[in-house]
């Protein structure tokens, strides 16, 4: 199917207009339709995980290609997408995740739900033409969609201070574009004057062709990774996110965690490292060891929060500061590492916001303290709790654990090995403030006389979180099947930026870089 | 036979999915649940016998056998796979074995708790992590058992999760384990590549390390770093200083896990991952000091401890740690042999007290609550004399107690003696080891008898409301009792010396696996003791006659005398009082690390985050608003701003553009 990508993406779109004519009374109504669209699309996007192609080619596949906009001779962009192994299990990730985030509004959504829902299918179709947008400026286009929903979900249906966080959210995010933006007509407008042809618009692979000179590939570059590492979120730009995922309603905080971060770190593989190879090389040491301050930074803050979502919300930037790490080792190791704790964290950190959602709508509080003991009421829960606690945690046989474990080797092997060492720390860390979490909240006695009528988990409830347990045990078991179809594409991409490195490397140290080729021989 | 090495992890991870899916809806009968948990640990006892006796008549001593692959990426290439060798054979046979009879054991001691099958389904889960830890073929896999043995200790530890001090222990069991994770991951890393990057063999697999490790280089400074790496991994499961202290707080589990886990399998997985890979750490000489002094020093404070706890499982436990540290002098001193020999027989011996004072326990427990007393069923101080009421559990308790100390014939007094016969004869020798441990070895016998008379004999101590309802166990608890002591009795016979006329079959039994490293590293007997049976036999005898005075003080003191122990503490309160508060270490540990780490990070939130991070952006937006209104003829809000803004951000980009 040729226009595969494009259905997929748009489906949801469309069905977000089917949405609009139902009666705006009927609750049930419209979270099914949304459920089967969302469904629909997921069923959609399924050939993209069967297609064996994946695993011996690096090439883009599923490509279509239109001329869309034109302003003259000057200015040309192009409907342009297509889906490598880097892309793949994030556009898999986003389809897999939005039915059960769907699923969570049951009974938590209950105000304007046609507003909502609408939102929900118009940051689908964001989410997606984000990850397969093969021009950068389609890409821009995307990502500046993707915000205005979130803004309103978080603005809208959120908790006491909405307003604040859902302004913060949209401040940070917005500058950081703002820049981004600047930088990628920059790129354009040079690569015009390097005599490309302007038809080929903001193509990817046209930029990557490019030999921007290193000077100028410092500022692009902290242009395109300012914007990124807002959205990681980095340490210290990562303020937002606590603030935004406590007041964001359960299916908020799922997406934002699961897909709208993984857009900042899919930035870096995509965007920022190979347009930039020269930059990211000087620039690898200073993002290192932001990603390791942000493990371990994130994670003693974590330890401290009286709020479960809060906690949550800095385990997050915890881990993205593994993904990160993984990313800027710069070899396959780090790289797959990264990209499957991508996905990893879409899936336990998900499911943790979940939990917290299941305890929400139950208490209306999030306040650990208000918790103990909740074993003995919710065994079913306390099951479900436990086995994600311990793949946040990064347990062996679980998903987290092959994730960490390639970053960190991934890591150690690269320059970074003292970075990885301390990063390592970040293991013990977790363990810390998970488990302290989840004794104070599941174990004990029971203190609250209000936790003592708390009912376990529904059967819809227990229906969302299987496929996500599935997923724990799958990829901590058997991540070949992630691997294997990631791992061309990423090799590729190794090589192309190396390559470059290696070039840039002889220009300004031939010595040096003659000694690394040998040694990487 | 060997193609069915899966079959043993495998059988325990069935058994623990069954009662955890469907134990409490569906089979709900306590006897059901008990066979299925037993029957599954049983039956990879069988299969292990099977492969034990195969291997044991095979002239080809190591087996692998690889299922799947677990992830291929790049260089790195790890497979689910096996590895059988005399080591792996004999480790397996132990944790099924004594696994078993602790099973066995349980259905008797839970019966009537509310998360019977709760229970069984992690003590399953427990056996499938401990035996993908000694069966796996590269250090993943084994690490894969080495924090899975931690999560089912976590979880076995809370078993009792409404109790505070249970969820305690159970998190600082897990998280101290993890300090020692973070050392097997680094020692882990650095193997990797520094074997891969610098020799081209990129490997994670024992067998291809262990050939590949001469490349290394004797004494160098990567396999120095990372053998210590590993040891810091070591003493976190194996509860050595510096990382000993969550293993006394492990008590809160119920008593068949501190006999399973917390004395004959899980703890001893570091010795074993020593034994694993003995090469790499015998041509380190300097980690190999550093094991034996640890081991020593650790053996020696642990068994100090010992000396006044009135908590008898506390008591069991802090000898435990006491005996490990044996196990690492053992390994220290490049006695490899001597190292699993011990760790075989305190299997038997020390499950064998730990089941003998859950026995005590459960009649305690059951003749208090009898007679509505709040008296700590635990504490010795509320027994005595308990002889007459339980005789079958007083015989192997006290087999099991002259094992521990030392006295020939019994078990542990071969393992016990080899080891510190090689500390003090071997070429790694070390003297100050030798005499720490032989100091250890009388001192644990005087307070593994001081709690024996303490149970058993002299006045009974119970309220006398409870006195007469103690009663012996059932069939179920005694039967693995007496099990094991019988192999306490004669475990030791398969390392009996050849100064005393046996064979040391166990020293042949592990030459395939130990010889190697032994012969190439020049590690052994010196060659001036090796034939003088004389100092064996001087060495022999004063540890029998240290035994025999440590336990002649504990009968003086605890029988004949009992007014004395009270006298002691009276004179040396400031020394009891160190003592009895286990020097301090805890206290220490909370002030040096566990209260600083919580300060620094509440400063990094409520300091960092809150006033500098959002104080900046909150000044920015304030001074945005201030503009704003200023501007507030041209934009009605927010986005609105933002367009304008963009719309600014192309101008400003596109005469940056023309102007160059």
């Amino acid at each position: 199917m040729s226009n595969l990508l494009s259905l997929m993406t748009f489906f949801p779109l469309v069905g977000m207009v089917v949405l609009l004519f139902l009666p705006r009374e009927s609750d049930r109504l419209l979270k099914t339709v949304t459920l089967v669209i969302t469904l629909i699309t997921f069923v959609i996007s399924l050939p993209l995980a069967f297609d064996d192609a994946f695993r011996t080619s690096a090439e883009m596949r599923y490509v279509e290609f239109a001329q869309w906009i034109n302003i003259g001779e000057y200015f040309r962009m192009n409907y342009y997408v297509g889906v490598d192994g880097i892309s793949l299990w994030l556009v898999l990730l986003t389809t897999f995740i939005m039915p059960i985030a769907v699923l969570s509004t049951w009974h938590a959504v209950e105000k304007n739900t046609k507003g909502f829902m609408a939102l929900l299918l118009l940051l689908e179709t964001g989410m997606l033409g984000a990850f397969i947008a093969l021009d950068v400026f389609l890409f821009y286009i995307f990502w500046e969609l993707m915000l205005i929903p979130m803004y309103f979900l978080i603005g809208i249906w959120g908790g006491k201070n909405r307003i604040y966080a859902a302004v913060k959210f949209f401040i940070f995010t917005a500058v950081g574009s703002l820049l981004m933006l600047v930088a990628i007509i920059y790129v354009y407008y040079y690569a015009v004057k390097a005599g490309m042809p302007f038809q080929s618009g903001f193509s990817i692979a046209h930029f990557y062709q490019l030999d921007i000179p290193a000077h100028l590939q410092t500022w692009l570059f902290l242009a395109f990774a300012f914007s990124f590492a807002i959205k990681v979120p980095m340490f210290p730009v990562h303020t937002w996110l606590p603030d935004a995922h406590t007041e964001a309603p359960t299916a908020g905080s799922v997406i934002l965690a699961a897909i709208l971060l993984k857009m900042g770190t899919y930035g870096y593989i995509r965007f920022a490292i190979p347009l930039f190879p020269a930059a990211t090389l000087k620039f690898t040491p200073l993002f290192a060891i932001l990603a390791v301050i942000g493990i371990i930074y994130g994670a003693l803050v974590a330890m401290m929060q009286d709020d479960v979502k809060k906690l949550v919300a800095y385990s997050s930037v915890s881990h993205l500061g593994f993904v990160m790490l993984g990313i800027f080792a710069m070899n396959l190791q780090g790289l797959s590492g990264g990209m499957l704790q991508m996905i990893n964290h879409g899936i336990s950190t998900g499911a943790l916001f979940l939990i917290v959602g299941f305890l929400y709508e139950r208490r209306h509080t999030r306040l650990i303290a208000d918790f103990g003991g909740i074993s003995k009421k919710m065994p079913i829960f306390a099951t479900i709790f436990l086995i994600i606690t311990f793949s946040s945690i990064g347990l062996p046989g679980t998903n987290g654990f092959v994730g960490e474990f390639l970053i960190l080797m991934g890591a150690f092997e690269s320059n970074l090995r003292w970075l990885a060492i301390l990063g390592t720390t970040g293991v013990i860390l977790a363990a810390v403030y998970m488990l302290w979490m989840f004794q104070r909240v599941m174990m004990g006695q029971i203190t609250n006389p209000e936790n003592e009528e708390l009912e376990d988990l529904s059967p819809r409830e227990i229906a969302l979180m299987l496929p996500l347990l599935l997923f724990v045990f799958w990829i901590g078991v058997y991540p070949n099947t992630f691997f294997e179809k990631m791992n061309p594409s990423l090799d590729n991409l190794i090589k192309q930026v190396k390559g470059k490195q290696q070039i840039v490397m002889m220009i300004e140290e031939p010595t040096r870089a003659v000694a690394e080729t040998t040694v990487n021989q | 036979m060997y193609d069915k090495l899966w079959l043993i992890p495998f059988f325990p991870l069935v058994g623990s999915i069954i009662n955890g899916l469907f134990g409490k809806r569906f089979i709900r009968n306590e006897a059901a649940i008990g066979a299925i948990g037993t029957g599954a640990v049983f039956l990879s006892f069988l299969v292990s016998c099977s492969c034990f006796f195969t291997l044991l008549n095979d002239p080809v001593k190591v087996h692998q056998q690889v299922v799947a692959s677990w992830m291929t990426v790049g260089q790195l290439q790890v497979d689910w796979g096996f590895l059988l060798d005399p080591l792996s054979a004999l480790m397996i046979m132990v944790v099924t074995g004594v696994g078993s009879l602790i099973h066995l054991y349980s259905i008797g001691y839970m019966h009537g708790e509310e998360g019977f099958y709760r229970f069984f389904c992690y003590l399953n889960l427990f056996v499938c992590a401990m035996l993908m830890l000694v069966l796996g073929n590269n250090a993943l896999v084994m690490f894969i058992g080495w924090e899975g043995v931690g999560l089912c200790s976590y979880l076995l530890i809370g078993y009792y999760f409404e109790k505070k001090s249970a969820g305690d222990a159970a998190k600082k069991a897990f998280v101290v384990n993890r300090v020692g994770d973070f050392g097997f991951l680094v020692g882990l890393f650095t193997i990797f590549w520094t074997l891969g990057s610098q020799h081209g063999v990129w490997t994670l697999n024992f067998v291809e390390i262990s050939e590949n490790a001469h490349l290394l280089g004797f004494g160098g400074t990567v396999v120095t770093v990372a053998t210590l790496c590993f040891f810091l991994g070591a003493t976190g499961k194996s509860a050595q200083i510096p990382l000993y202290t969550w293993l006394p707080d492990a008590m809160e589990g119920p008593t068949p896990v501190s006999a399973l886990i917390h004395a004959a399998t899980m703890v001893t997985a570091g010795v074993y991952m020593i034994g694993r890979m003995n090469v790499l750490f015998a041509m380190s000489p300097t980690t190999m000091t550093v094991v034996a002094l640890i081991g020593a020093f650790t053996a020696i404070v642990a068994a100090s401890i010992g000396f006044a706890q009135n908590d008898i499982k506390r008591v069991l436990a802090y000898s435990t740690v006491s005996q490990l540290g044996f196990m690492f002098m053992a390994m220290g001193v490049g006695a490899f042999t001597a190292g699993i020999f011990h760790l075989m027989t305190h299997a038997f011996f020390k499950a064998c007290l730990f089941l003998g004072s859950g026995s005590v326990i459960h009649a305690m427990h059951h003749a208090l609550h009898h007679a509505h007393l709040d008296d700590d069923p635990q504490d010795m101080r509320n027994m005595g004399g308990l002889k007459k009421y339980m005789p079958i559990t007083w015989a192997t308790f006290g087999i099991s107690c002259i094992a521990i100390a030392g006295i020939p014939p019994l078990a542990g007094f071969f393992s016990k003696d080899e080891i510190l016969w090689w500390t003090f004869g071997s070429t790694r020798g070390n003297l100050l080891v030798w005499g720490i441990g032989a100091i250890t070895a009388g001192m644990t016998a005087f307070y593994m008898f001081r709690c024996f008379f303490m149970t058993f004999h002299g006045e009974q101590r119970t309220h006398k409301k409870a006195k007469d309802h103690v009663h012996e166990s059932p069939w179920v608890i005694t039967v693995p009792l007496m099990v094991l002591a019988f192999l306490a009795v004669v475990g030791g016979f398969v390392g009996v010396p050849a100064a005393l006329g046996g064979h040391n079959q166990i020293h042949h039994y592990f030459e395939p696996v130990f010889g190697h490293a032994q012969e190439v590293y020049k590690i052994g007997i010196k060659e001036a003791l090796e034939h003088s049976h004389a100092a064996e036999y001087g060495l022999m005898g004063l540890s029998i006659a240290i035994a025999v005075i440590g336990i002649g003080i504990a009968f003086t003191m605890y029988l004949k005398r009992p007014e004395l122990p009270g006298r002691f503490t009276a004179r040396f309160s400031q020394l009891h009082r160190w003592v009895y508060n286990k020097w301090f270490v805890d206290e220490a540990y909370d002030v040096l690390f566990v209260n600083s780490t919580k300060k620094f990070a509440t400063f990094c939130w409520k300091g960092f985050d809150v006033k500098v991070v959002d104080g900046v952006v909150n000044g920015t937006g304030k001074l945005v608003n201030v503009l704003s209104t200023a501007l507030r003829y041209t934009q009605s809000g927010l986005l609105h701003n933002y367009a304008l803004t963009m719309v600014l951000g192309t101008v400003v980009m596109v005469a940056i553009f023309l102007l160059q």
